[in-house]
């Protein structure tokens, strides 16, 4: 079964700045002051189209992600929640 | 420049993918920890000060520089900087800075023996976000502490933690710099920190700045250094170490952290005058990029220096690539090599697999400290190990007219 983190709207915290690098990126949070490295620049990509998007699904379509990768880029995406670097958006929930 | 180990005859490139440890090798476009010594003043003289710190240099950067310097920092992305000095508290704009700084999204992290952290700058402190205090602490007893630090650092300290505890100021760290006289000491550093809702953070004793002249005399023994392992593995999630011990690896497991030499790769230090080198604890001209006052500022230095751009590759030659733990420690420090006088491809002088013992044991020439502010004359407080141990000449002041100043009189 599909992760259910697909069908979700997400956005990247507002606490959170990205700064490109040659690999990717490093993403810092000013409120809890985690340093989390983005190891592919595809992820960047994601993280950046997250808010311009209705569900993860389709920011990882618009990033060219194959659909046999989006569990993969799920499981990536929810560890990068756990440290509030992406949070769910709430308010669009319907 | 041939400072750093053998690197490969034409450049390699930057592998895509692969672990972060091997694209830190490569450099990232902007330092991930930035060390800024804001002034060699300091109102003590520690017996192993990386800095050899001790006199204010006249040609400090101004108020103004260092504004410049934060917007430039802002302007990169770098999101925080380790202060230090000497004792930065002691420059008239310091507070200044630092609310600069956090106003323009760096945050900090300064290090101080704390003896300026008085209740109403810590009550300051708590009040703020985005900084972090750090006090130095090298003795979990007075007796320890102050035998390298002061006659009276130890209880400076701990009313400095005290005091930001009183206000409020929650998680300040401890910062211990750890040696022979200490090492057997973790369990009550570690219990001073709880006490006061601190954060203990180990680091090692370098060869550096008057480190050099105490480190054969205060570097942790073989057997304290399986200790200092042992106690790290079953307490590391809790104490930091900045990535201090990655030399300590080739015990077997790798301790949290890159366990890399992050020299002009992802570290970095700017000194008070705007002299970029390569890491804290290699203030020396042989590791001096460039100067951040020049045209294109601290990015050319960072993104553009011949040294720096040398430092980023991986090491492939030396006696060390051919040992088995060499993935594990990947050479030790460099810093602590150069300022013990051994080459940068061969062991760390405190590799645990016992190759820097016999590497220290043959012929090497200890380089000259090329920096020094320390103070011409120890004071009334001076450490004990600063009047008893040290050896090396204390600075000449240009305005010493003795026609023996310097001289060796023994």
């Amino acid at each position: 079964m599909p992760d259910r983190m697909l069908e979700e709207p997400w956005t990247l915290s507002p606490s959170v700045a990205l700064r490109p690098e040659p690999f990717g990126a490093l993403a810092y949070h000013f409120g809890n002051r985690k340093l989390t490295f983005l190891k592919r620049p595809e992820l960047v990509e994601v993280v950046r189209l997250l808010e311009h998007h209705p569900r993860l699904g389709s920011a990882l379509d618009a990033a060219g992600i194959p659909p046999e990768q989006h569990d993969a880029y799920a499981a990536a995406l929810r560890a990068l929640a756990e440290t509030d670097m992406i949070r769910p958006r709430h308010q669009e929930a319907v | 420049m041939t400072i750093a180990p053998e690197r490969p005859s034409t450049p390699q490139a930057r592998p895509e993918g692969g672990s972060l440890v091997e694209q830190f090798e490569f450099g990232l476009d902007a330092p991930i920890c930035l060390t800024w010594e804001l002034t060699y003043a300091c109102n003590l003289e520690c017996a192993h000060c990386l800095s050899s710190s001790g006199r204010r240099d006249p040609r400090e950067l101004s108020t103004e520089q260092c504004k410049a310097v934060i917007d430039e920092l802002q302007r990169m992305q770098i999101f925080y900087v380790n202060i230090g000095g000497g004792e930065p508290t002691i420059r008239p704009d310091f507070w200044e800075l630092v609310e600069y700084a956090v106003d323009h999204q760096v945050g900090v992290k300064f290090s101080t023996n704390g003896f300026r952290i008085t209740p109403e700058r810590a009550a300051f402190l708590a009040s703020t976000d985005y900084v972090d205090v750090q006090i130095s602490l090298d003795g979990a007893t007075a007796e320890v502490n102050d035998r390298v630090r002061g006659a009276g650092s130890y209880d400076t300290a701990l009313k400095a933690l005290a005091n930001l505890r009183d206000a409020g100021f929650s998680d300040a760290k401890i910062s211990v710099v750890c040696t022979r006289e200490n090492i057997g000491q973790l369990d009550d550093f570690k219990a001073i920190a709880d006490e006061y809702g601190a954060t203990l953070r180990l680091t090692r004793l370098r060869p550096s700045g008057r480190g050099a002249d105490v480190w054969d005399e205060l570097h942790p023994l073989p057997e304290q250094q399986r200790e200092l392992y042992d106690w790290l593995m079953a307490h590391g999630d809790n104490v930091l170490t900045g990535d201090s011990f990655f030399h300590l690896a080739a015990y077997g497991e790798s301790l949290p952290g890159l366990n890399l030499c992050g020299a002009g790769r992802v570290v970095c230090l700017i000194d008070p005058i705007g002299d970029v080198y390569a890491c804290p604890f290699a203030i020396h001209d042989q590791f001096l990029a460039g100067n951040l006052l020049g045209e294109g500022g601290f990015q050319e230095v960072w993104q553009s220096s011949p040294l720096f751009t040398e430092l980023r590759s991986p090491q492939t030659g030396g006696a060390c690539t051919k040992c088995q733990h060499f993935d594990a420690c990947r050479g030790g420090c460099m810093a602590a090599k150069f300022f013990t006088g051994l080459p940068l491809d061969g062991p760390d002088p405190e590799c645990v697999q016992g190759y820097g013992e016999t590497a220290l044991a043959g012929d090497r020439l200890v380089p000259q400290a090329s920096k020094d502010h320390s103070r011409s004359q120890a004071s009334r407080n001076a450490p004990v190990l600063l009047n008893l141990g040290a050896t090396r000449r204390r600075p000449v002041s240009a305005c010493n007219e003795d026609p023996l100043a310097g001289g060796d009189l023994s």
